[in-house]
């Protein structure tokens, strides 16, 4: 590709070249430069499908349901996304114990005082940031690849996690809880929240030199570096940013669900690099779909409510799960691979 | 193993041998820690106890080890040997038949999944995260609650009083030499190294690469049948995340005893020795009266250390 920049476009503004030709001619062609649009209806699908089988009923309420819990996923997962776009071999798996970590220092910092509101949502971003940073220490100094990198990181983080929040029985202020709970508009504001972090993203990958550089790095590092882009800058700000983002989402969770756990983050750590994928993002790096994070984050929530309410037990939801991520990776196989 | 993969400059030879060296070095130092700290520790029976626990490990690292050797990376092997336990505890004591067709039919899957991985291109992280979610389910639907009994042949196995060394010793001694002969030894090995390192060179000496591939993640999928068996051979019951935690663990013994993410370097000799190393870190710690709390965080600093002695010897080395 000549002109690598331009191919992060969702396809609005710049149609990326299409060097083979999609496999159903039709909805090929106009799902082609929209990697989110299979997440989104598949979302929709899920969507639709549980509603009917719970005749019809409820249908708001599961849906404000789903975007109040997609905002966490999505928050986290937008961060996975920014890093798996730097390149393969980008992972952080280290979101787990950061939002652990951050959950409760976010609940100490507040110790149920509604004027530590803020300050507590700052620590808890700032721990995240601190994690990211000895993430890509960990990286550049040692030169070990991310996924060692990180997970080696993980097990030193979430040791200080259990250090510091044993016994840990601290409620989050009322204020915090009651903002958690509060709608706008009908819409939870957990989901207003990751919907303005959804944008900042987006215009920062459009319209910012680190988020074109984001996209440059993924798709050649090589050339982004002849290019004379300060390629390791540039990672290190996505790893930072990443965990910023998911300390970020530890207070959340911890002011959603009264209070500080240390396994709060746990199933994370798969889910963010599902969604992520779900939502069109190339793993091979330099394409993220934003759009894309939201479509696959309700998406799996849906999902797992559509099973539930169809009856289908822990077992078979968790294997047919898998079978759906698996279907869907080979579906979206047909766009073309760098 | 990679010194033999080094080319002919002595001073990279010497940074493979180092490379080589630097697995040993950390298990070696590790035990004799252990032994200092512990010296009743130094028997047959204390041997045993401390590294009882690394046999499945070690096979759940050869099967990491396969995948990695092909450059790609399985984040279902804990799960799968998950699966393969909850088979062991319910199916294999009154339906032995069953059971078996079931391992072979779990290893078909797995082959399968390297056959797809291969055809369509796809990225094997994605691929095998949706795999780790079909074997997680499948072993719940078997054994909703932690349960089951390992036949009694499999308990008996696994306690065998093996003559001279303890069963671990002889394990690694024996899987060590087999892994080693198939990777560096058959001319399988070659090409999954091959494969690994230059595909392109692969498909244009002829070879099917979707086999080669189905056959590389069959390999894994019975390694990792193995490290099942013997879990619940230990365990004497299951649970369906008995074993959650090996896909990780398998991850960082294969990379510490010397496999890389990329180009097929591997070292089955050093994933043995690297998995015994992870395992005696976790003793250790108990050893030094070092709180639980603090273990899992010690276990990711020893990881580090080793990493980190590695780049060293790379930037002594002058290599890149």
């Amino acid at each position: 590709m000549s002109t690598p920049v331009d191919t992060v476009h969702d396809g609005h503004a710049v149609p990326a070249p299409m060097p083979r030709v999609p496999r159903w001619q039709r909805l090929g062609r106009l799902a082609a430069n929209r990697p989110w649009l299979g997440s989104a209806v598949a979302a929709v699908l899920a969507w639709a499908a549980t509603v009917w089988s719970a005749g019809g009923q409820g249908s708001g309420d599961l849906l404000s349901a789903a975007l109040a819990f997609s905002a966490f996923t999505v928050l986290v997962s937008l961060g996975q996304m920014l890093v798996i776009s730097v390149g393969p071999g980008n992972a952080d798996l280290s979101i787990p114990s950061t939002i652990a970590l951050a959950g409760a220092v976010a609940m100490v910092v507040m110790n149920g005082n509604d004027a530590m509101l803020l300050p507590g949502l700052l620590a808890a971003t700032a721990v995240g940031m601190a994690v990211g940073l000895f993430n890509f220490g960990l990286i550049r100094l040692l030169r070990i690849p991310p996924i060692i990198a990180t997970l080696a990181a993980s097990l030193i983080v979430m040791s200080v996690a259990i250090n510091f929040g044993r016994g840990l029985k601290v409620k989050p202020p009322a204020l915090f809880s009651d903002l958690m709970a509060l709608r706008v508009l009908g819409l939870p504001l957990v989901a207003l929240v990751a919907l303005t972090v959804t944008v900042l993203v987006a215009v920062m990958l459009e319209r910012t030199a680190l988020g074109r550089s984001i996209a440059a790095v993924g798709q050649s590092r090589r050339a982004a570096q002849l290019a004379g882009l300060r390629v390791e800058r540039t990672r290190l700000l996505v790893y930072v940013i990443c965990a910023g983002l998911a300390g970020l989402t530890g207070a959340l969770i911890a002011g959603f669900s009264g209070g500080n756990s240390l396994d709060q983050g746990a199933e994370y750590l798969l889910m963010t690099i599902a969604v992520v994928v779900i939502g069109g993002t190339a793993v091979a790096g330099g394409r993220p779909s934003v759009p894309g994070i939201w479509g696959a984050a309700m998406f799996m929530f849906l999902l797992v409510a559509l099973l539930n309410a169809v009856g289908a037990g822990p077992g078979l939801r968790t294997l047919l799960t898998g079978l759906i991520i698996i279907a869907v990776i080979v579906l979206a196989s047909s766009r073309p691979r760098r | 193993m990679s010194a033999a993969l080094a080319p002919r400059r002595s001073p990279a030879r010497r940074v493979a041998t180092l490379h080589a060296l630097l697995p040993v070095a950390a298990l070696v130092l590790l035990l004799a820690a252990v032994f200092l700290k512990q010296p009743r520790a130094m028997s047959y029976f204390g041997i045993n106890l401390l590294l009882n626990l690394a046999i499945p490990v070690m096979f759940a690292t050869l099967a990491q080890m396969m995948v990695l050797a092909v450059s790609d990376l399985d984040l279902s092997i804990g799960p799968f040997v998950s699966l393969v336990a909850c088979i062991g505890a319910t199916l294999m004591p009154e339906q032995p038949a069953l059971a078996v067709l079931a391992l072979a039919a779990a290893v078909g899957v797995y082959a399968l999944a390297g056959a797809l991985i291969e055809a369509r291109q796809l990225p094997s992280i994605v691929v095998t995260l949706g795999l780790s979610f079909v074997w997680l389910g499948c072993a719940v639907l078997l054994l909703p609650t932690p349960g089951g009994t390992a036949p009694e042949w499999l308990r008996d196995a696994m306690r065998w009083r093996t003559p001279l060394l303890p069963l671990p010793i002889w394990m690694a001694i024996v899987t060590a030499i087999a892994g080693h002969l198939l990777i560096t030894r058959s001319a399988f090995g070659t090409l999954v190294r091959g494969l690994g390192g230059n595909p392109g060179a692969i498909a244009r000496a002829g070879w099917n690469m979707v086999r080669v591939r189905a056959g590389v993640y069959a390999i894994a999928g019975l390694f990792g049948v193995c490290a099942g068996l013997m879990l619940v051979g230990q365990a004497t019951s299951a649970d369906a995340n008995i074993a959650s935690r090996y896909t990780l663990v398998a991850i960082a013994a294969a990379i510490l005893g010397g496999a890389e993410f990329t180009g097929g370097k591997v070292s089955p000799v050093g994933a043995v020795i690297g998995a015994l190393t992870v395992t005696l870190a976790a003793s250790f710690l108990t050893f030094l009266n070092i709180a639980p709390d603090w273990q899992v965080g010690m276990q990711g600093l020893i990881l580090v250390a080793v990493l980190g002695l590695r780049a060293a010897i790379d930037l002594v080395g002058g290599r890149r």
